[in-house]
């Protein structure tokens, strides 16, 4: 298949919808950057991608997003140029031009902002990202796993106000500082990341994410359109795995540091029928157990999907009573290495006990 | 005691009597354009074919879907001026950006951005400008605006500044009515603003709508009080719906989906309600329709309040066909099927003629449907199923067997069997709506954020659930027989203070 070269308007609904399953029940809803895509299209700009292998090596790549709550997100929408004020901060900052952005997180809003903002810039965007899903913390993406370091970093609000972040003891702090920034600045703001060199993010970044949530959309939209059956589609395509068809008959969910935590309890029912699925969730969804027994869990992706219409459910949606489809789709080796698994395994969620056992990847 | 229920639909006006859990009469009137002489019509049916005492009726229940229609049909909307109180924030997006064009135009695509709204913590993102406001009100009353919508970014969360927006404007315009978005929708601010500029556009209609029902119902010689039913299956009084008519939107299918309920005794079902206008579809769990979990589409346009999950299509007895090429809709002719439909002696082809061509109902003349030949009208027929299929299959939740319930005055379109489903049609189904009308409640609904610092969950829940309590209670309901109907607490991740969104809403019955 041709290599994505350009995002056009037909695309985006099935970005949307691709972006919120690889979001994995959490990184925000992706509609209103779908819009904002829209309106910079509509005002003769263009989202113009670059493949992963073409990135020369001494390009300067700069990942870029909102950041903030996502209850937020959707309620105090942005002014509109604040991440290319963050953009712009940071080639002040270190006296450079930044040559393509990139996403740190496919999964969820954070898929659209380096697009809109790369059609501003007039720059591309790569395709790839720091995740191939949706993670509740900056530094659990690749960029920072394989040794990047990310400041200088640079924030912006609606309001004017810049903020540098120059340096910090390590990638953790970095978010923390960014976290308490944002809260003064209204839980809505973006943030750019000390830009890296074309070679490193050519190694390190999840490969072809953007076509691969693109695909997922168009999936379901084929779906869709040819009444069949959606959830079926997405994993022929992907090489996921069904893990249950079931009716949410329990639903715990309470705050803890500032994060959405909880379970949900899913009497399984059709093929499934007898047996209790639980999930565990932090903002994301993050251990699949089958009567008891963890079946997958971090960094592979749990997805949940309605079960009659295929489109994703996010961990504030979900609803007692809701009848879902659980799947799972097997994450990047990227994201399973033992220096990966150390920042994004169960460990790293409070689940020593959890050995991560991946599962099979796509094609094998 | 008796209670009366009346469904205005595009095309019918129906009524019920019923006592308890009988049904003592049913009546059927064409609906005509000032609404008024079909709402007479029909309730004069039902009063004299039961001889009923007027004085013992408690209560008079009306359910319309006046007000969706318009919007469907993108007809009798005012022109509507939207003030979104943000800057600088949300410039990006302007108010009603994902409209679809030909209601965007229709409303008028008149708006204005002006500084003020709220961070998520009650902080001001800017403090509002009266200056600037009243120069956007004059700019209003040049256009000759007399509707308009104010939303302010978390206005959910502090809804002052939309009041004092309203204020200042108001001096420059004291004849326009102002809808507040924090007073309809939750938060989402492009859908919740959605809700309060298309709320802005049907004020003008809903004053007419309301002031016609009372001089109906005065007509008949009814002097009880008299509702209208929102889209929960619950009760709003006459003001109210003036104020808000977009709380209506959907009552047709909450009713029509309660009165099939009540009317089968089915609990569990598929619901297809086909009116003149369109066919709207739902599910039924344990009697009640199932709530939509995510934002809703009326016409085209995403909005966020809570709403039965239909999915309605624009196919109803009055709908207009093309035969060359071959064409269902979305236009309907609506109450003038009596004058402009071929069975009535008109010109215009509907489904109806359709289904009374090929005999499958015996109504008006069936000769000129005839015409077209039974092949043109069995295909005609096909694409009506295959459209009633399409619908129920996207509303089912499982592989059971469940059945489809037939309700509506447009039901004959509805086939014996839909795909693997049978279809029961209940009796009086044609006055579903009217039924599920006359058996409302009276609801009291909270939904905001909480603060967790120094109360509990349950302490939150339970100061929310005396709010609601207290609104059901001033809006008519008996307090010992007010129950919790639904009660949602979603943690806000991201925040700090533990804040919490607490949804919550009890229902209780009519005093009297």
């Amino acid at each position: 298949m041709d290599k994505l070269r350009e995002v056009f308007d037909e695309d985006l609904d099935a970005l949307e919808i691709g972006a919120a399953i690889l979001g994995t029940g959490g990184g925000g809803n992706p509609y209103i950057g779908k819009l904002r895509c829209r309106e910079e299209l509509k005002k003769g700009r263009r989202i113009e991608v670059i493949p992963l292998d073409e990135l020369p090596d001494d390009a300067l790549v700069v990942s870029l997003g909102g950041i903030g709550a996502p209850v937020v997100g959707v309620e105090k929408i942005e002014e509109g140029q604040e991440c290319l004020r963050a953009m712009r901060a940071l080639e002040q900052e270190l006296n450079v031009k930044i040559d393509a952005l990139i996403s740190s997180e496919i999964g969820g809003a954070n898929s659209m902002e380096p697009m809109l903002t790369a059609a501003q810039a007039g720059i591309p965007v790569v395709d790839g990202d720091g995740m191939g899903r949706a993670f509740p913390e900056m530094q659990m993406c690749t960029w920072s796993i394989y040794g990047h370091t990310s400041t200088p970093a640079a924030m912006a609000d609606e309001k004017g106000s810049i903020i540098v972040i120059r340096k910090t003891r390590d990638e953790v702090a970095v978010e923390k500082f960014a976290r308490a920034n944002v809260v003064t600045m209204g839980a809505a703001g973006a943030i750019a990341m000390n830009p890296m060199k074309g070679d490193f993010v050519r190694r390190a970044a999840i490969p072809y994410t953007i076509t691969q949530a693109l695909e997922l959309g168009r999936a379901v939209q084929k779906a869709h359109r040819e009444h069949l059956d959606p959830i079926q589609t997405i994993m022929t395509q992907e090489g996921g795995r069904l893990l249950m068809t079931g009716k949410i008959t329990d639903l715990e969910r309470h705050l803890k540091g500032g994060f959405a935590v909880g379970q949900v309890t899913v009497e399984g029912f059709g093929d499934y029928d007898g047996q209790t699925g639980r999930i565990d969730l932090q903002n994301e969804f993050l251990i699949f157990r089958r009567d008891g027994v963890v079946e997958v869990c971090v960094p592979d992706l749990i997805v949940v999907l309605d079960a009659d219409t295929g489109l994703p459910i996010t961990t504030e949606v979900l609803r007692w009573g809701q009848r879902i489809a659980i799947l799972a789709l097997p994450s990047h080796d990227l994201l399973r290495s033992p220096e990966a698994l150390k920042v994004i395994g169960p460990a790293a969620f409070g689940y020593p006990e959890i050995n991560f056992n991946p599962m099979p990847a796509k094609g094998s | 005691m008796y209670r009366i229920g009346v469904d205005v639909g595009g095309t019918n006006t129906d009524a019920v009597v019923i006592e308890g859990k009988t049904i003592l009469a049913a009546a059927k009137s064409p609906t005509t354009e000032d609404v008024m002489t079909g709402v007479i019509d029909s309730l004069k049916k039902v009063i004299d074919e039961t001889g009923l005492d007027k004085s013992k009726v408690s209560a008079v229940m009306i359910g319309t879907t006046h007000f969706t229609n318009a919007v469907v049909e993108r007809r009798h909307l005012s022109k509507t001026a939207a003030v979104r109180l943000c800057l600088p924030a949300a410039q990006c997006l302007p108010p009603m950006v994902d409209w679809p064009e030909d209601i965007r135009d229709e409303v008028g695509n008149i708006y204005w951005m002006a500084k003020g709204g709220y961070e998520f913590d009650g902080r001001e993102i800017s403090g509002l400008d009266e200056d600037e406001l009243t120069g956007i009100a004059r700019e209003i009353g040049e256009k000759g605006i007399k509707s308009v919508a104010v939303c302010s970014v978390f206005s959910p969360v502090n809804d002052d500044m939309e009041r004092k927006a309203m204020e200042i404007m108001a001096k420059v315009l004291p004849e326009a009515d102002f809808t507040l978005s924090s007073e309809i929708g939750r938060l989402g601010i492009l859908e919740r603003e959605n809700a309060a500029i298309m709320n802005a556009s049907l004020r003008e209609l809903s004053h007419k709508t309301v002031g016609a029902f009372a001089r109906a119902l005065e007509s008949v010689g009814l002097t009880c009080p008299y509702f209208i039913t929102q889209n929960d299956g619950t009760l709003m009084s006459t003001e109210f719906v003036q104020s808000y008519p977009v709380l209506t939107f959907a009552s047709g299918p909450t009713n029509s989906m309660r009165g099939a309920s009540f009317l089968s005794g089915e609990q569990n079902a598929i619901v297809v309600d086909v009116g003149g206008t369109s066919t709207d579809v739902g599910a039924l769990i344990k009697g009640f329709p199932r709530p939509a979990s995510t934002t809703v589409d009326v016409g085209g346009v995403r909005t966020n309040f809570r709403m039965p999950d239909v999915y309605s299509i624009a196919l109803g007895g009055g709908t207009k066909i093309q035969t060359d090429p071959l064409k269902i809709g979305p236009q309907s002719v609506g109450y003038r099927i009596f004058e402009e439909g071929l069975l009535f002696g008109g010109n215009q082809l509907t489904t109806t003629d359709v289904a009374v061509g090929l005999g499958l109902a015996d109504i008006g003349d069936a000769a000129p449907a005839k015409a077209l030949g039974e092949e043109t009208l069995t295909e005609i027929k096909a694409e009506i199923d295959q459209m009633i299929l399409n619908a129920v299959e996207r509303m089912r939740v499982s592989p059971d067997p469940i059945p489809v319930l037939a309700v509506g005055g447009g039901s004959i379109l509805i086939p014996d069997m839909v795909g693997d489903l049978p279809v029961i049609r209940p009796e009086h189904f044609a006055v579903a709506n009217a039924v599920g009308a006359a058996i409302g409640q009276i609801s009291g609904e909270v939904d905001r954020i909480f603060s967790l610092d120094g109360l509990t969950r349950e302490e939150a829940l339970a100061a929310a659930r005396k709010e609601a309590t207290d609104k059901a209670i001033a809006a008519g309901a008996k307090p010992e027989s007010i129950e919790l109907l639904d009660q949602e607490d979603v943690p806000l991740a991201y925040l700090p203070g533990n804040a919490t969104r607490i949804r919550l809403k009890v229902v209780g019955d009519l005093d009297g």
